[in-house]
């Protein structure tokens, strides 16, 4: 991609249209973090320059944390989001290690079908699964999410990790088991190590995967103890016609530092996990 | 790895193979299958048998707490009559079709400026995917704040810079409330378009440029005969991932605009949740749900096979 020379090349090249996908994407953060600092008298003041903060509080976090369960919601998220990462990893450890790997009767149907309910989106299946979950008499637990958030989680990381296994060589392997190592030892002594940077990729994309999910938790989480994050400030802070801008944003700020920063730790693992499916070398 | 020499010292299996349980787990069939016992089960009877049921569902008059009535196929006969339902299905194919478009040029705009050399490369791009990590609900509270009707920021620049004299209701009005979804959605998902072409981008030979230089083509001859034919199969599986997903997209509606107003922003998930959940008509809701079905099998099948190809 070889344009003008020189800065005022490089300028309108790669400066101008940067900087102009930075704001564009940060600009919503930016937003977010000045309107939870900013009093009432300002945020509903259509006179007031609205870009800068002019007298900064930090009220609405305090009525957030006090006059709300956010705490309780933040604990259900990450409770919800850790245990159905690590159910999500060991099943989808389990699934893609053969299906990569070994050579048995029924494989090819099996890796269709991880791949086809990887693919089923949410909405084909909220209602039918209401009703089942009634049926189980699990309505307002977080067993529920616990136990229909997995079925977003495991088609993912098995695919995500099939990737990753096939990758390995398969002499590895076999000098194992000539060792006499078993299948099992095999796996988890030889093959797993190998691919910690894939299981890392896959876990870190359940995680955020499961701080995202709102529809099954809207359905199945209707007192506010139960609640996860999204779906206790939408129902909680905005009441009727009433919205609590301020302890809205505050929320919807605090709801994503867990994922930022897991995010920030892990930016290469997350990426690849991405554009794993899409690029093939 | 860990099996030290006094293994290896094991005496010869004994001719004829002694039929232990250990020796029939080793096989490769009954180890593979016993693998994948718990996550097939699971996903049998959490994604097929829900799958399944929703089917036999559409063809019910099943209200919530009630027992169903076996009606065939007069949900879906009402919808052909609904009016609000053919709405919607134009809605969610505006939706998908333009936010697709959107986000496939602005993506490939991003991966071609992310691709060039330059300091803090890699902290520009973690910052360029924010968007699409943080909880979409969560961002779409921002935006709904963005695009308040009294209050919005983007009003208030454009007031301020001349460009409008009067503020537009964002969320109020039919055809703007369609540009905001549009528009969200393009924001939260250019990201993932823009770092997976950055990543194929990165695995074209710098040397075919070059060569193309030396045989004199213009930029606009390598984009076309390099970079185009040698991310087509990122780009396809990207479109054909977003385009699923955008399609059956919930969340971002529902919040935004609730459907509204007057259903101009409703797309098949939030009707089907309109009438299967808030109205509790779980027979018309699956119908409505199952709706999405034809268009998206296609996509699914498509992608599945492309997926697997080789």
């Amino acid at each position: 991609m070889v344009g003008g020379r020189g800065l005022g090349g490089r300028t309108l090249r790669l400066y101008l249209p940067l900087a102009f996908f930075l704001v564009a994407m940060l600009f919503p953060f930016y937003w977010m973090a000045i309107t939870s600092i900013k009093p009432n008298r300002e945020l509903y003041n259509a006179k007031i320059m609205p870009l800068i903060v002019h007298q900064p509080i930090l009220k609405h976090y305090v009525d957030l944390l006090e006059q709300t369960n956010f705490l309780t919601w933040t604990y259900n998220t990450l409770l919800v989001a850790v245990v159905t990462t690590v159910i999500s990893l060991v099943i989808g450890t389990m699934m893609a290690y053969p299906l990569a790997r070994l050579n048995f009767p029924g494989a090819a149907v099996v890796a269709i079908g991880v791949a086809a309910t990887y693919l089923v989106p949410q909405p084909l299946l909220f209602i039918p699964m209401s009703d089942i979950i009634n049926t189980l008499d699990l309505g307002n637990t977080l067993t529920a999410v616990m136990l229909t958030y997995p079925t977003l989680l495991i088609p993912f990381c098995a695919w995500l990790l099939m990737g990753y296994f096939k990758s390995v060589p398969r002499e590895l392997e076999e000098a194992a088991r000539i060792d006499g190592a078993s299948r099992f030892q095999a796996m988890t002594r030889v093959i797993l190590p190998l691919c910690t940077p894939g299981l890392l990729s896959a876990g870190i994309f359940a995680f955020t995967l499961a701080q995202n999910e709102f529809l099954y938790a809207l359905i199945f989480l209707t007192t506010s103890e139960v609640r996860t994050v999204p779906v206790g400030a939408i129902t909680e802070l905005i009441r009727g016609d009433v919205f609590y801008w301020g302890q809205l944003m505050a929320a919807a700020l605090l709801g994503s530092i867990p994922v930022a920063l897991i995010y920030s730790f892990f930016v290469e693992h997350y990426v690849a996990g991405l554009t794993a499916g899409a690029v093939k070398n | 790895m860990a099996v030290g020499p006094a293994s290896l010292a094991r005496p010869a299996p004994v001719a004829g193979r002694p039929f232990t349980l250990k020796r029939v787990l080793e096989r490769e069939g009954v180890f593979s299958w016993l693998m994948l016992t718990p996550g097939v089960l699971f996903l049998l009877a959490f994604v097929a048998y829900p799958f399944f049921y929703g089917m036999v569902l559409s063809l019910q008059d099943r209200k919530v707490a009630q027992h169903g009535v076996f009606v065939g196929l007069a949900n879906f006969a009402l919808l052909t009559q609904d009016a609000v339902f053919w709405q919607v299905t134009r809605n969610t194919f505006v939706y998908t079709a333009v936010a697709t478009a959107l986000k496939m040029a602005g993506g490939l705009a991003l991966a071609l400026v992310m691709n060039q050399q330059f300091r803090g490369k890699n902290l520009a791009r973690a910052f360029l995917l924010l968007p699409f990590i943080v909880p979409t609900v969560l961002s779409t509270v921002a935006w709904m704040w963005i695009l308040d009707p009294t209050f919005s920021v983007i009003n208030w620049t454009l007031v301020h810079t001349g460009l409008i004299r009067e503020n537009f209701s964002w969320l109020g009005n039919a055809t703007l409330a369609m540009v905001s979804i549009i528009g969200v959605n393009t924001w939260r998902g250019l990201p993932f378009y823009g770092i997976t072409l950055l990543a194929g981008l990165q695995t074209i030979s710098p040397d075919l440029y070059e060569a193309a230089a030396i045989d004199g083509a213009s930029i606009t001859q390598r984009f076309w005969h390099i970079t185009m034919p040698l991310i087509k199969p990122v780009l396809i599986i990207v479109t054909m991932f977003s385009v699923i997903f955008t399609f059956s997209d919930f969340q971002l509606p529902f919040i935004l605009t609730h459907g509204g107003p007057a259903n101009a922003t409703h797309l098949f998930a939030t009707y089907a949740f309109e009438i299967g959940t808030t109205a509790g008509q779980l027979g018309m809701g699956a119908a409505v749900a199952l709706a999405m079905l034809p268009a998206l099998a296609l996509l699914i099948v498509g992608l599945t096979l492309y997926l697997r190809r080789d």
